[in-house]
């Protein structure tokens, strides 16, 4: 089965990484690749994404398109970056995740086959 | 055999309901279809059997009707059909199988009220409408409750299987918090529900069927052993009238001694794994009760010290009523009334920290007050034999 997990930070969580020293910061993201590493014959692609503000969101529904700035929904807790992975079943990905060092939230969505 | 009973009927159905379920999903590998199957074949077995009597070989019976509908639906997914139809009765026995169906249905990734539903369905073949009425909701709920849980089931790769060692106990305590729920669903409804099929019935021949299955998982057992403590003393709970009888004045030689000694048995086994859990010591606590000839025999001591351990364990304001509630016997009513302060804000919305308060604070010599508390409890509960209780106290001189 092949899912995405969606990364989603927490504002907590931001403001946590934003008082860190650079180098204890530089620790948390060495876990993450740590992580990305352990799991990598599982790791199909993904991305770390750029913050909300940088977002921008277009709705089709209303007659002419509309432009708007920022994300589709306005909340506390964001979409940070996602990893398609394929694994055997949900418990594999469940397994996954709970090792997951990074952002507080995970995602995790099947693939339509 | 003829005309079956109401409880003969529910007790085949549940004998073999699920172990079709388990075989289907194993040749099929589709834990969707397999489900409809047998929901199909429980369904035609409650139509036929209450006229022409339970056939000599149930699951023969219920197999070939599940197996000819299966290659009748399963027409257009060829592997499926052909693996169904190369299925013949009987099965060759296989380990049982149940205790996958049992961990797929109380999967962590399906909502709480859909787990409970499902594992009625799957494991003990309920229809959707028997369900529907236990629980007085609405059979389209119930249904799509069943129906979304199943999707999620197929669509996000909820694995049939039993969890690895290391997962095993956590996805145990989702189990057993399943048939807990549906245990407290039944025990604690009344006579307007008689007419549905008694969950408790259920609860226990889950939690024996679990035990059957893991017999060295000294919780499943102490779950066990609770709900059939519980139910040992059922015969005393109700009045003719069909009035709740409180504990404290329920007539003893109606409790059933047998199963209380042998519920205890059970428990002190479990006790030799050293592995004490949530449900061994409130079956201990209950034991304490069962054993008691009279209430004021009751070892109050024994009782408080089970549920400072369990508060140890599993922390929670209601837990620390119920040892409130103990404290009042070894200590005083006074004793009793500051623990609850300090429940105040936690409990607020629970009616028995209300009816509580109101046995107190009469013991304590403040009728009026005692009677605003019942009243409150009074608007928090929806049981009507909890109702009937707290009117006539609201009523008292």
């Amino acid at each position: 089965m092949r899912y995405v997990l969606l990364f989603v930070d927490t504002e907590p969580f931001a403001a946590d990484l934003q008082a860190m020293e650079p180098v204890e910061r530089e620790r948390a993201y060495a876990r993450v690749g740590e992580w990305m590493a352990t799991n990598r014959n599982k790791i199909r692609g993904g991305s770390k994404l750029q913050p909300p503000e940088t977002a921008t969101t277009v709705r089709l529904d209303r007659g002419d398109p509309v432009v708007t700035d920022g994300p589709f929904v306005e909340g506390k807790e964001v979409v940070s970056g996602y990893t398609e992975i394929e694994v055997a079943d949900l418990d594999e990905a469940l397994r996954m995740v709970q090792t997951w060092p990074g952002c507080p939230v995970v995602e995790i969505r099947p693939i339509e086959s | 055999m003829a005309d079956p009973s109401h409880a003969e009927l529910a007790r085949v159905v549940r004998d073999h309901a699920g172990r079709l379920a388990a075989t289907l999903v194993r040749v099929t590998g589709d834990f969707a279809t397999a489900e409809d199957l047998v929901q199909d074949a429980v369904l035609a077995a409650l139509e036929h059997w209450p006229a022409e009597g339970i056939p000599e070989r149930p699951d023969g019976w219920l197999f070939t009707v599940a197996r000819r509908r299966g290659l009748d639906v399963l027409r257009r997914e060829d592997t499926y059909r052909t693996k169904l139809a190369q299925l013949q009765w009987p099965v060759p026995p296989d380990p049982d199988e149940r205790l996958r169906l049992i961990f797929t249905c109380c999967h962590p990734a399906l909502p709480q009220d859909a787990r409970i539903a499902l594992t009625l369905r799957v494991v003990c073949g309920l229809t959707t409408a028997q369900i529907a009425r236990a629980f007085l909701a609405p059979e389209t709920t119930v249904a799509q409750r069943i129906t979304r849980a199943k999707q999620k089931i197929t669509k996000a790769g909820i694995p049939y299987r039993i969890p690895d060692p290391d997962e095993l106990g956590a996805r145990l305590t989702e189990v057993l918090a399943v048939i807990y729920l549906l245990f407290n669903e039944g025990y604690l409804s009344t006579a307007e529900r008689a007419q549905s099929r008694d969950l408790v019935d259920d609860a226990e021949w889950l939690a024996a069927l679990l035990h059957r299955l893991m017999p060295t998982e000294p919780e499943v057992a102490g779950l066990l052993a609770l709900v059939r403590l519980h139910r040992a003393r059922a015969k005393a709970r109700f009045d003719p009238a069909g009035d709740l009888v409180l504990l404290q004045d329920q007539d003893r030689t109606l409790w059933d001694h047998e199963t209380i000694a042998e519920a205890t048995r059970l428990l002190t086994r479990a006790a030799l794994h050293k592995q004490p859990g949530p449900y061994q010591l409130q079956a201990a606590i209950v034991a304490c009760h069962a054993e008691a000839p009279r209430w004021a025999d009751t070892d109050w001591e024994q009782i408080v010290l089970l549920y400072d351990m369990l508060l140890h364990l599993a922390p929670s304001p209601v837990t620390r009523l119920h040892r409130a509630i103990a404290l009042r016997y070894t200590a005083d009513a006074r004793a009793a009334m500051t623990e609850l302060d300090t429940l105040a804000d936690s409990l607020d919305q629970y009616h028995l920290y209300h009816a509580t308060r109101a046995e107190l604070l009469r013991e304590l010599g403040h009728p009026d007050q005692a009677r605003a508390a019942d009243r409150r409890a009074l608007a928090l509960t929806a049981n009507p034999a909890e109702q009937a209780v707290l009117r006539q106290r609201i009523t008292w001189p």
